[in-house]
């Protein structure tokens, strides 16, 4: 009960700015009263409780489910199983993702505009539909490909290296309008369940093989899944 | 009652978003791992609490945050419409809007549930030489950096590659000097930034500004900011450590000089 009670004031503290910046720019800045009271009353005492739990549960359930698979595959050894379950979490995990899904919309809306695809609402559907296969398609990838940098112990900044270099060299090529979204399409992939589920895979499988260190080897499967999606978004941009 | 109601759609909704995950993890589990899962009872608690924690926070920030952040951030970059006129745009008139930017991109990522939950762990697994709100600190300045200085490239309209050239540049030149074991953290960080709360204010205020500052089409000018927001925080990361590793060296570097001292003496 008492630890309900600290994390409850930890999440006053993690969202007093958020709130004072809104509120000095309603009366400083805009100069304007506070539209709706009691909803906006409700939705802080609901924001505050949401992060408390969520917080909660993390530390109960999805750290330590993500570890314990990482300890049970690393015991198991069978690489294609580890791989499999890595790009089924980052297939699984993007494809239904609402946040991707609002930037494919958006995206297609670009296209027909552009006049690369028909103006209908058929084809556009199509587009954004493409669009989100392609983007969880390369977020599996980008997590297949960092576990299996962890198992190497491979340091990863010659990759993403590698990566930025793609990505710069795809932007030469792809057509115009599909590269600020290709880019900002790295960004929403990863949603507030997956972050704690692969960071708890990698670190967990970083601390199950000898050799490997935590920190060192642990993170960076988050970095590889914001990078893939730009050079694979591109280059359906340019199939088109 | 509608409160109620709206309650349960939103921990409806979640739950579909989150099923996939539920069933590749449990599937995966019963079928190739065929173990058990060490303190099921809890876990599946954990999971409860997320499940009600991530709903509660989605359905009150979509009651009071973004309706608000999203207001606030047409009206301040319709403001300066007037003084601006229609065809020439100055940059510095919206000032507002870029320090709208960099106070909602800080506050916004401090309130982040995905980078508390990266920050806790780095803490855990770094034994406590990485600080919680050190980390988070840095990732919030970089990503408030990375909004404003997007909003600028809007209201510029600049293009994009560019910038994201120079920042590729720049993060390979400190990723040579940072220490070894802050990169992956760093690199991680670009992406965990952008989530729940940060993504709704940022493409509100990328379309906003897009629509309102003449000359710009909110189809094309509109998109881009999250890639900025991605690639500051690992700059500000890496700055972070090379900071308390160059204190911590000058710490020691002192001690070393007043025991070399007291020897002498």
């Amino acid at each position: 009960m008492f630890g309900l009670f600290q994390a409850l004031l930890g999440s006053v503290r993690d969202l007093l700015p958020i709130m004072l910046v809104i509120v000095f720019f309603q009366f400083f800045v805009l100069q304007q009263p506070l539209p709706n009271l009691p909803d906006l009353l409700v939705g802080t005492v609901l924001v505050i409780l949401g992060l408390t739990f969520f917080v909660f549960g993390l530390e109960m359930g999805l750290f330590p489910i993500g570890e314990s698979m990482a300890y049970a595959f690393a015991r198991k050894g069978s690489l294609v199983w580890l791989l499999l379950f890595a790009f089924a979490l980052g297939f699984g995990t993007t494809v239904a993702e609402p946040a991707l899904i609002a930037v494919a919309d958006e995206a297609a809306k670009v296209a027909a505009q552009g006049g690369v695809i028909a103006m209908d609402t058929a084809s556009q559907e199509g587009y954004a539909w493409g669009l989100r296969l392609t983007v969880a398609l390369s977020v599996g990838c980008a997590i297949v490909l960092g576990v299996f940098r962890i198992l190497k112990g491979w340091p990863i900044h010659w990759m993403i290296m590698v990566g930025y270099v793609g990505v710069l060299i795809m932007t030469m090529f792809a057509p115009e309008e599909i590269i600020s979204i290709a880019y900002d399409s790295g960004g929403v992939t990863t949603s507030t369940i997956t972050v704690p589920l692969v960071t708890a895979l990698g670190v967990g499988l970083a601390s199950a093989i000898r050799g490997r260190n935590p920190l060192i080897d642990g993170f960076g499967l988050i970095a590889f899944a914001s990078l893939l999606p730009m050079i694979f978004v591109m280059a359906y941009g340019m199939a088109f | 009652m509608g409160l109620l109601i709206d309650l349960a759609t939103t921990i409806l909704a979640t739950t579909r978003d989150v099923l996939p995950i539920a069933l590749i993890m449990f599937g995966f589990q019963l079928f190739v791992l065929r173990q058990p899962i060490p303190n099921m009872r809890r876990v599946l608690i954990g999971f409860v609490y997320v499940l009600l924690g991530l709903s509660f926070f989605l359905l009150g920030l979509e009651r009071a945050l973004f309706p608000l952040g999203r207001l606030m951030a047409e009206q301040l970059s319709t403001i300066q419409l007037d003084t601006a006129g229609s065809s020439d745009v100055n940059w510095a008139d919206y000032y507002w809007i870029y320090l709208f930017a960099l106070a909602i991109g800080f506050s916004a990522t401090i309130a982040e549930p995905a980078l508390i939950a990266v920050a806790l762990k780095a803490n855990e697994v770094s034994g406590g030489v990485i600080g919680v709100w050190g980390l988070r600190i840095s990732v919030a300045i970089g990503a408030a950096m990375g909004i404003s200085l997007g909003a600028l490239r809007i209201v510029l309209g600049a293009p994009i590659h560019w910038f994201i050239i120079v920042c590729y540049t720049l993060i390979v030149i400190q990723t040579y000097f940072a220490p070894k074991v802050i990169v992956p953290l760093a690199y991680d960080s670009g992406g965990v930034t952008t989530s729940t709360v940060t993504v709704p204010i940022v493409v509100a205020l990328g379309l906003g500004l897009a629509e309102n500052v003449p000359g710009r089409s909110p189809l094309i000018d509109g998109f881009g900011l999250i890639a900025f927001v991605c690639l500051f925080p690992i700059m500000t990361v890496m700055a972070y450590a090379q900071i308390s590793q160059y204190r911590h060296l000058r710490a020691a570097r002192l001690r070393r000089i007043s025991d070399q001292s007291a020897d002498t003496d």
